[in-house]
């Protein structure tokens, strides 16, 4: 049984009324290389913060070690972090910045000056002891900051999106290092960061949040090629997601073809999401191994691939990646691996929402009161309300609109667009779209009457 | 607990740095002629103010009229003055920059009395007699480093490219200076202005060094004078109050109406 | 864009006008008799004139007791008021610079009829607790500028590191906030060695400080002493000046 150095149990926090985090539970095995990944405002900085001891949870408790230290002050836990823009002490020198824990903890004079030129040398910053911090580059900033927190030797190092503040080249070479010092030290390593490329490239573990709840914890492999939903499988490389059905086991439909798959379970005939990585679509000039055929449209060369848009003859639009390029405006077969096509569960099939009859005609959600069909409901009671996504009109005036919001996440499904749209109240609406919006949208928000569907509440609570 | 404590340390302070104002605020509602004095309630002094029924009532208005008129041109012109050499300043290099930078410093180091007593001996020196014309000299002299310092970070905050981008699309220099330069320093200019509106009102010393013997007085050296003769002129009380409390609703205004329009 | 860099000029006259040119009649009429004849006799006569001695010696004093008053009692309003967590509120801040907008030499006044009133005579110790009242805003407002600007993190990294709270403060918070406290010690300092009319009225005239010997001179037309006094004190504002090489000009902008 591997060790278990960090619990997080049931841990909730918001900030006023917006949840940080929901209900989070993970576990950190020792001397792993775990990453929180997600985009800004998903609650991995939060969650970091609450292991460091900065912030303390509103519900659940963290354990290290087994022990609780949900309400353990900073400065009594035994880890150390790096902060996003380093924190390097104005004040002090390089060597003054690396040995304050050592100071604080009164270790003798000789052995500070021992540890920090080891730390130094680890960090290949050996000389620099004398320098003023603020006399130093990014880079070196960030070596430094390491240094600060690695000397105190920690059971485990957070770091707080510390390669942020650098050029690309820099933190190519500062990623390897990082992995380096992972190995040499043996410490576990908790590292925060929104870029996903760096989370598969450095660690052992990939938790993937979104909107302050887990959403995936694997290997990077694991996450790259099997997304548990769209959000992880658009977040984590190119795909290429689209409307699926799963006719039976290892059979499902998608872009109007049907297609041979290793899932089981799904169920018959059931809606489901399909993600295909674009490298994972393959020409091939057999009319027998041939699934579609489709026609290229764009062509662009990558460095060391190139990315082609192709339209398939059932008119769906598709990303793939080849080191073979083909003209634009080539026919072309093309098929997919079993073992290539993820398909994953739909979180959801059509926006319901609680809402209440507010009069004969009228029924209120999302804080908007709206017309529909009441019959067989009587005022004040309370009913789910449906609205497929492909009922909801967007518009970009407010005047005629129902309510307003804007659009926060847009995914592109071969053939229109899956749009999450935030209300004004924080609430979501997902709509199916050919329109083209820009994330950050402001939008009007329309649903006719006669596409709202009211039903019993108890349909949905089990 | 940390919190009460904290609490209670500002309230502390706050009852002592208000002390002597509420004070004066007090004793404007009773007709003695000392501070400390109470004989009964009335709004006498408040009449007299309003009707300048008082003895030596020329006196005190003339003083709140020169030191409204001092503060108001000399903040004008140290605002026009202050924001001119600011541009000219950020855009001069090492030797020369520094030296400006250090002329500027000294005005604001110096304290009062240097000030006054030197600008007294400038005076002196070039027989220029003394009055309104070098008060609000010495004033402008005292509040545009505080101009300059006001505007040289909106100068530095700025994109130095807007200029530039403004002659390209056909401004000539004085329109790019008008439309685009002015709005971005318009926020260091009022900031500016109203920091040196707010120190030639509360001058004294400079003032008192600088006047010369016309008998011009301001509020402060009509204050001095006054209260070395023993008598301070009763009508002081109600006039500080009033002043008080407009400079209390108006910096509550603009303090409610930027934490407001901070989190819209 | 050089041509700009002329935009200096009108300035640059002006200062050397109004404030160099100041400065060094100081120095012409200190080293003057008053028929206008080379002397060091204004000097010398500071230096042997035992009252004028005991006087500067006096208002040091008071001065360095001032500052130092109005730090122990500034500093920790300072670090309250810019504490998220027990102050979240701009008036709050406001309330504390108003009182310098009431004339100042008012405020003294009825600083000083408090006392008589609670029947404290004016002394050495009216004059402190005066002064440290007019002069508190000043030592205030720009320690907690630089205190709510700070970087929060470097108090999180601190603690992180295995600082207790008050280690936070002492090896970190108060290190970085000396610029706040050395501009405060600026407008505090300067001003009160200087200040005339405010000790003559916290001490009904009892105490003298330098300011009113100066202001006395030059009223009663003695120039040349005067300028000789005056000189002196411009000599301590260069040495306190040189102490603080970064001028804190930054913190003092912009007070509203």
């Amino acid at each position: 049984m591997e060790e278990k150095i960090i619990e997080i149990q049931h841990v909730s926090k918001s900030f006023g009324d917006k949840n940080v985090l929901r209900d989070i539970n993970l576990y950190v095995k020792k001397g792993e290389f775990i990453t929180l990944l997600g985009p800004s405002g998903c609650g991995k900085t939060t969650l970091l913060r609450m292991i460091a001891g900065f912030l303390q949870p509103d519900e659940g408790g963290i354990l290290m070690d087994g022990k609780d230290i949900t309400g353990m002050p900073p400065h009594l836990r035994r880890l150390n972090t790096v902060f996003q823009r380093y924190a390097l002490f104005p004040h002090l020198d390089v060597y003054d910045n690396i040995a304050f824990g050592l100071k604080l903890k009164k270790t003798p004079e000789e052995e500070i000056d021992k540890k920090v030129r080891r730390v130094l040398k680890l960090v290949s910053m050996s000389d620099y002891e004398d320098r003023d911090v603020e006399s130093l580059s990014g880079g070196q900033q960030q070596r430094i900051a390491i240094a600060r927190a690695i000397v105190n030797q920690p059971e485990i190092l957070l770091l707080d999106e510390p390669l942020a503040a650098l050029d690309l080249k820099m933190r190519k070479d500062m990623q390897i290092e990082l992995k380096e010092m992972h190995r040499k030290l043996g410490i576990t390593f908790i590292y925060v960061t929104h870029d996903q490329e760096e989370a598969l490239t450095l660690s052992d573990t990939i938790v993937v949040m979104n909107e302050g709840r887990i959403q995936q914890i694997g290997t990077p492999i694991d996450i790259y090629n099997e997304p548990v939903n769209c959000f992880v499988a658009d977040f984590i490389g190119e795909s290429n997601i689209l409307k699926g059905r799963m006719l039976r086991d290892r059979r499902v439909a998608f872009i109007k073809h049907e297609f041979d798959c290793v899932d089981e379970g799904f169920g018959e005939d059931v809606p489901v999401d399909v993600v295909v990585r674009p490298e994972d679509i393959y020409f091939t000039t057999d009319p027998d191994r041939c699934q579609f055929r489709a026609k290229v449209n764009s062509c662009t060369f990558k460095g060391v691939h190139y990315e082609m848009w192709v339209d398939t003859d059932t008119g769906y639009e598709l990303m793939i990646q080849d080191y073979d390029p083909y003209p634009v405006g080539t026919e072309v077969m093309l098929y997919i691996d079993p073992d290539d096509i993820q398909v994953m569960k739909k979180e959801r099939v059509a926006n319901v929402y609680d809402a209440r009859v507010t009069g004969a005609g009228k029924v209120t959600f999302l804080d908007t009161e709206f017309a529909c069909d009441t019959e067989g409901f009587a005022e004040g009671d309370a009913v789910q309300a449906t609205v497929s996504f492909e009922k909801v009109d967007l518009l970009d005036n407010e005047e005629t609109a129902d309510l307003t919001g804007h659009v926060a996440v847009i995914l592109y499904m071969g053939d229109h667009y899956h749009l999450t749209v935030k209300t004004e109240t924080g609430e979501n609406i997902w709509v199916d779209t050919n329109d083209i919006w820009d994330k950050g949208d402001f939008v009007g928000i329309k649903i006719l009457p006669e596409d709202i569907r009211l039903s019993k509440p108890a349909d949905r609570h089990e | 607990m940390k919190k009460v404590l904290a609490r209670t340390y500002l309230i502390l302070i706050l009852i002592i740095l208000y002390a002597p104002i509420v004070f004066i605020a007090v004793f404007s509602f009773t007709e003695a002629k000392s501070l400390g004095n109470w004989t009964g309630f009335s709004l006498n002094l408040y009449k007299n103010l309003f009707t300048g029924s008082m003895q030596n009532s020329a006196g005190l208005i003339s003083a709140v009229e020169n030191t409204l008129l001092i503060a108001l041109i000399a903040s004008v012109f140290a605002t026009l003055l202050g924001t001119v050499a600011a541009i000219g300043i950020f855009n001069l290099k090492g030797r020369k920059k520094q030296t400006m930078q250090f002329l500027n410093n000294i005005p604001m180091i110096n304290p009062d009395i240097i000030t006054g007593v030197s600008l007294f001996l400038l005076f002196v020196f070039l027989h220029i007699s003394q009055g309104y014309l070098t008060v609000i000299l010495a004033h402008i002299t005292f509040c545009t480093p505080y101009v300059v310092l006001n505007v040289l970070p909106k100068l530095s905050q700025m994109n130095p490219n807007i200029y530039e981008a403004a002659l390209d699309l056909g401004a000539t220099p004085f329109q790019a200076l008008r439309k685009v330069l002015v709005p971005v320093l318009r926020p260091g200019m009022v900031s500016g202005f109203i920091l040196s509106f707010t120190m030639s009102l509360d001058d004294f010393a400079v003032t008192f060094f600088t006047r010369g013997t016309i008998g011009l007085d301001t509020l402060s050296t009509y204050i001095y004078t006054d209260a070395r003769k023993g008598g301070l002129t009763p009508e002081l009380k109600p006039l500080m109050t009033i002043i008080f409390l407009i400079i209390l609703a108006v910096l509550l205004f603009i303090n409610i109406r930027s934490a407001k329009t901070k989190t819209n | 864009m050089s041509k700009r860099s002329s935009w200096a000029l009108p300035y640059f006259i002006f200062l050397v006008l109004f404030v160099v040119m100041p400065l060094v009649l100081i120095l012409f009429y200190a080293l003057q008799d008053s028929s206008g004849h080379f002397t060091l006799s204004n000097i010398t006569k500071f230096f042997t004139d035992k009252d004028a001695l005991s006087t500067f010696a006096l208002s040091i004093e008071v001065a360095l007791e001032n500052t130092v008053l109005c730090i122990l009692i500034g500093y920790p309003t300072a670090y309250i008021l810019a504490d998220k967590s027990l102050n979240r509120s701009a008036v709050t801040v406001v309330l504390f610079i108003l009182p310098m907008w009431v004339n100042a030499l008012m405020r003294t006044l009825a600083t000083a009829e408090l006392f008589t009133m609670a029947g404290i005579t004016l002394g050495k110790g009216t004059l402190l607790f005066g002064m440290c009242y007019d002069y508190l805003p000043f030592m205030i407002y720009p320690i907690y500028n630089v205190l709510a600007k700070m970087d929060k993190s470097y108090a999180e990294a601190a603690q992180d590191l295995g600082a207790r709270p008050w280690q936070v403060f002492a090896k970190v918070t108060l290190p970085l906030s000396m610029p706040g406290v050395i501009s405060g010690v600026m407008m505090v300092f300067m001003p009160t060695v200087s200040t005339f009319a405010i000790s003559e009225f916290l001490t009904n005239n009892k105490i003298k400080l330098f300011g009113t010997i100066i202001q006395e001179n030059i009223n009663n037309s003695m120039w040349n002493y005067g300028a000789a006094l005056a000189l002196i004190m411009l000599v301590i504002i260069g040495i306190t000046t040189f102490f603080q090489k970064d001028d804190g000009s930054e913190a003092a902008g912009g007070a509203l």
